[in-house]
C-alpha cells in the first residue's frame, strides 16, 4: 500500500490488446457505418470472443473477475476507438446481474440512468434501443426489465442507441430498494468518465496529426504558438482526467469507508469521486474535440473527417445522465450538505 | 493505480498536522501580511528539529520520497508561509544532486535544520522569461570570481543566509551553454539588496552585485552548466513544492463566510464550489504523479509543466468567482468588518496573478508542452 499512479503490467496488457483489437476491427469507419443506429453486432460478436461483456463479473459467475481500475482501461480504449458496441452500459449493468447469457454477452444489458417516470417509462435509455435487459429504478424498488428490443430509435447528436424503454413490461424482477442501483450508477459514470477520457485523447491525436501535416502560409500550421497553446491545454487535461477516472476506481474497488473532507481536499469516497470524474472528463472531452475540430479549419465542419465523430459522441455520452448543472448541484450536496439540511 | 499512502507516510503527515495546529496561528498569517515576508522562522525550526526537512528532502530523505509533496501539500492546505521553506529545501535537493561533497557539508545542513534560508536570482531587470539571455557576468580573476550585474524578483534576499546566481561566464558560447550558477552567502561583500513592494502583499527584491568575490566552491552544478543546474531547480519547483493547492485555503475561507452570512443555498455559487473542489482534487493529483515520478528516480520536468498550467488557472478561476460572488465584501481587506472570509477573498484576487509568471509562465509551460509531448516544432 504506497502511491503508484502508473498502469499496473495487466492492465498495460489490457490496454494494448483492446487498442490493438478496435484499431483492427474498429476503425472510425465503422463506426461512421453503424450511424444513426450507433450499433454494429458483428463487432459486439467479435468482442464476444475477447470475453470482454463478462470480463468484470465474478469468476463464480462465469466472469473475469476484474477491477473496476481493469475496466477503466478498456473503456478508454473504447472511447478512443469510439466502437459502437455498447460495452460501458453492458459492463455497468452486470454490477448487480449475474445472469449467464449476460455475462457471455449473448445478451446485451442497459442502465436506465434516470428513474422511470411515473407510467414506468424510462425514457432515452442509452442502448435502449438494442439492450434485451435493462436495470434501473421505479419507484422505491431497483427492477431489472427483459423485453425486446426495438432495434431503433431517435436519431440524435451522439448517434448512440437510445430508446424509451418499459419498466414494467416484459419478465421483470424486483431486485431490492432504489438504493442498491447505486452500484450501477456509480460504475456507469466511472466507466464513462473513462470512456471521455479515451474520446479526448483521440482527438487530441486527431488534431495534433492534423497540425503537423497542413500547412498555411508555407509553413505547418501547428507551429504556430496561438494553435500550439490551444493544444497544450489538452494533454493536461486528459492526464487530470484519467487520475481522476482511476482514483474512483481505486476507491470503489478498495476504499470501504471513505473520506468526503474537501476542506482538506482528501476525499477517498468512491461515489462521490466516480461524480466527479464524470464531470470533469465531460469538459475535457468536450474541449478537446472544440479545439481539435477548430484546428481542422473548414475540414473539421465536413462530414468527410472523422473529428466531427469524436465532436458529437463528447456531448452524447456525457448529457444523457443529465445535464452538468444537475450533476454538479447533487454533487454539491453530496460534498457540503443539502441546502438547509 | 494505488492512491493510498504507506502508514509511514501517514504517520508522517500526522505530524505536520500536528505541528501545523500548533504553530500556523492567526497571527503568523498575519505577520507574513504585514511584514510581507512570507516565511515562519519557528516553523522552520521546528520542522528542522524534527527531522522533518531532512526527511522530505529529495535524494536525503530516508523515509518514501513522496513525503517531500505531503509536507508541502498540508502546509499549503494550511494556508501555512511556507516560500521561504519551499526555496531552501529545493536548493537543498540540488546541492545534494549537483553539488561537491564540500558543498553538502558546508550548505545542506544549515538548510535542513530550518535555520537558513535561500534566495534566487535568476530574472534581470531585461530578462524574465527568456533568462538564457541574462547579462549578469562572472569572470574568472586568479582563483577568484569577480561578478558584476543586477537581478529581479529575488524574493528573501532581505532574510536569506544564502544566494544562488545564475551568472553568464562566457560570451562565445550559445546563450544556454555560457551560464553558471553559484551559491554564495548573502553577506558576501558587494551584493546590496532593495524592496520591491507587489500587488499580493509580499515584498521580493532587487539585488545588485558590484565586485562580488567568491572562489570555486562557489560554482555549483560545474563551470558553463549553469543552465542544466537551473532546469533542476525548475523541475522541483513548477509542481512538487506547493503552488499547486492554493485554492483550498480560500475555498475553505470563503465557504464559512458564505455559510455565515447565508448565500450557500445559491445554486449558482454552489456549483461553482463543487466544480472548484474538482479542480482542487485533480490539481493534487497531478501534482502527487510528479511526486511520484521524482520518489521513482525520475525528473518530472513536463509532468511539471503541465501540472503548474493546470493548478494555477484553476486556483485563477477560484479567486475569480469567489471575489464576484461575495460582492462588496470580496473588496475588504484583512480585519475590517464584513470582509469576505476574513480578507482572504480579497487578498487570494490580489495573489493569484503572480502563478502564473513565477516560475515559468504559463506561456513558457506551454511551449514545454507542445514542443516536448505533442512534438510540435519550436515556436521561438
Amino acid at each position: 500500500m504506497s502511491v503508484d499512479l502508473g498502469l499496473s503490467p495487466d492492465q498495460e496488457s489490457i490496454a494494448e490488446l483492446f487498442d490493438g483489437f478496435f484499431t483492427n476491427e474498429a476503425p472510425p469507419s465503422v463506426a461512421r457505418a453503424a450511424e444513426p443506429l450507433g450499433f454494429d453486432r458483428d463487432l459486439w460478436n467479435k468482442v464476444i470472443e475477447l470475453g470482454a461483456p463478462g470480463m468484470g463479473s465474478a469468476v463464480e459467475a462465469g466472469g473475469g473477475g476484474a477491477s473496476l481500475g481493469d475496466l477503466v482501461v478498456v473503456a478508454e480504449t473504447v472511447g478512443r476507438s469510439i466502437a459502437p458496441i455498447p460495452l460501458i452500459d453492458h459492463l455497468a449493468a452486470l454490477s448487480l446481474l449475474t445472469d449467464a447469457d449476460l455475462v457471455a454477452g449473448d445478451a446485451i444489458a442497459a442502465v436506465a440512468v434516470r428513474p422511470a417516470d411515473s407510467n414506468g417509462v424510462w425514457s432515452l435509455v442509452p442502448t435502449g434501443a438494442v439492450a434485451d435487459v435493462v436495470v434501473g429504478v421505479d419507484g422505491d424498488d431497483t427492477v431489472v426489465v427483459r423485453s425486446t428490443p426495438p432495434l431503433s430509435g431517435p436519431r440524435n447528436h451522439g448517434s448512440m442507441p437510445l430508446a424509451n424503454r418499459s419498466a414494467r413490461e416484459g419478465t421483470r424482477t424486483v431486485l431490492g430498494p432504489a438504493s442498491m442501483f447505486d452500484v450501477v450508477l456509480d460504475r456507469w459514470k466511472l466507466l464513462t468518465a473513462g470512456a471521455l477520457v479515451g474520446i479526448a485523447d483521440a482527438a487530441m491525436a486527431l488534431g495534433v496529426a492534423y497540425v503537423k501535416e497542413r500547412e498555411q502560409f508555407g509553413v505547418p500550421v501547428g507551429s504556430f504558438q496561438a494553435v500550439q497553446h490551444g493544444l497544450a491545454d489538452l494533454p493536461v487535461a486528459i492526464d487530470g482526467g484519467r487520475l481522476l477516472t482511476h482514483k474512483a476506481a481505486w476507491a470503489l474497488d478498495t476504499v470501504t469507508d471513505g473520506r468526503i473532507d474537501w476542506a482538506n481536499n482528501d476525499i477517498t469516497d468512491g461515489s462521490t469521486l466516480a461524480t466527479m470524474a464524470l464531470l470533469f472528463a465531460a469538459d475535457a472531452a468536450v474541449m478537446a474535440t472544440d479545439r481539435s475540430l477548430h484546428y481542422h479549419g473548414g475540414y473539421g465542419f465536413a462530414e468527410e473527417y472523422d473529428i466531427q465523430m469524436y465532436y458529437r459522441r463528447a456531448r452524447g455520452w456525457s448529457l444523457i445522465l443529465d445535464d452538468p448543472t444537475s450533476v454538479s448541484l447533487s454533487l454539491a450536496d453530496r460534498l457540503f450538505g443539502k441546502v438547509g439540511g | 493505480m494505488d492512491f493510498s499512502l504507506s502508514p509511514e507516510v501517514i504517520e508522517f503527515r500526522d505530524e505536520i498536522r500536528s505541528i501545523v495546529r500548533e504553530f500556523v496561528t492567526p497571527e503568523i498569517a498575519d505577520r507574513m501580511h504585514t511584514t510581507g515576508v512570507f516565511d515562519a522562522p519557528e516553523l522552520n525550526l521546528e520542522l528542522g528539529r524534527r527531522g522533518i526537512l531532512e526527511r522530505a528532502c529529495p535524494g536525503l530523505g530516508k523515509g518514501d520520497p513522496i513525503e517531500m509533496y505531503v509536507m508541502f501539500n498540508e502546509l499549503e492546505k494550511a494556508g501555512a508561509p511556507y516560500d521561504g521553506l519551499a526555496v531552501a529545501l529545493m536548493i537543498a535537493a540540488v546541492v545534494n544532486k549537483l553539488g561537491t561533497d564540500e558543498q553538502k557539508e558546508r550548505i545542506i545542513p544549515s538548510i535542513i535544520s530550518g535555520e537558513a534560508l535561500v534566495c534566487m536570482g535568476y530574472s534581470e531587470a531585461d530578462f524574465g522569461s527568456d533568462v538564457a539571455s541574462i547579462k549578469t557576468r562572472a569572470v574568472k580573476d586568479g582563483d577568484e570570481w569577480v561578478i558584476n550585474g543586477s537581478k529581479m524578483w529575488t524574493t528573501l534576499a532581505q532574510v536569506a543566509e544564502w544566494l544562488i546566481l545564475l551568472t553568464r561566464t562566457d560570451l562565445d558560447l550559445p546563450k544556454h551553454k555560457g551560464l553558471t550558477m553559484f551559491i554564495l552567502p548573502m553577506n558576501t561583500r558587494g551584493i546590496t539588496v532593495e524592496p520591491v513592494h507587489t500587488l499580493g502583499t509580499e515584498i521580493t527584491n532587487a539585488t545588485w552585485y558590484d565586485d562580488v568575490r567568491v572562489g570555486d566552491e562557489a560554482v555549483l552544478g560545474g563551470e558553463n552548466n549553469g543552465w542544466r543546474t537551473m532546469t533542476t531547480v525548475l523541475a522541483f519547483e513548477r509542481g512538487v513544492m506547493g503552488g499547486t493547492n492554493a485554492g483550498v485555503p480560500l475555498l475553505r475561507h470563503f465557504h464559512e463566510w458564505a455559510v455565515a452570512n447565508g448565500v450557500f443555498g445559491e445554486p449558482t455559487t454552489r456549483e461553482r464550489m463543487a466544480r472548484s473542489v474538482i479542480d482542487m482534487q485533480v490539481a493534487t493529483l497531478l501534482t502527487m504523479r510528479s511526486a511520484w515520478i521524482a520518489s521513482s528516480g525520475g525528473m518530472p520536468g513536463l509532468e511539471g509543466s503541465m501540472t503548474k498550467v493546470f493548478a494555477v488557472e484553476a486556483y485563477q478561476r477560484a479567486s475569480r468567482w469567489t471575489q464576484a460572488t461575495a460582492g462588496p465584501a470580496g473588496l475588504l481587506q484583512f480585519h475590517e468588518d464584513g470582509a469576505a472570509g476574513e480578507g482572504f477573498v480579497e487578498y487570494d484576487a490580489r495573489h493569484s496573478p503572480v502563478m502564473s509568471i513565477y516560475g515559468g509562465t504559463t506561456e513558457i509551460n506551454r511551449n514545454n508542452i507542445a514542443e516536448r509531448h505533442l512534438g510540435l516544432p519550436k515556436s521561438r
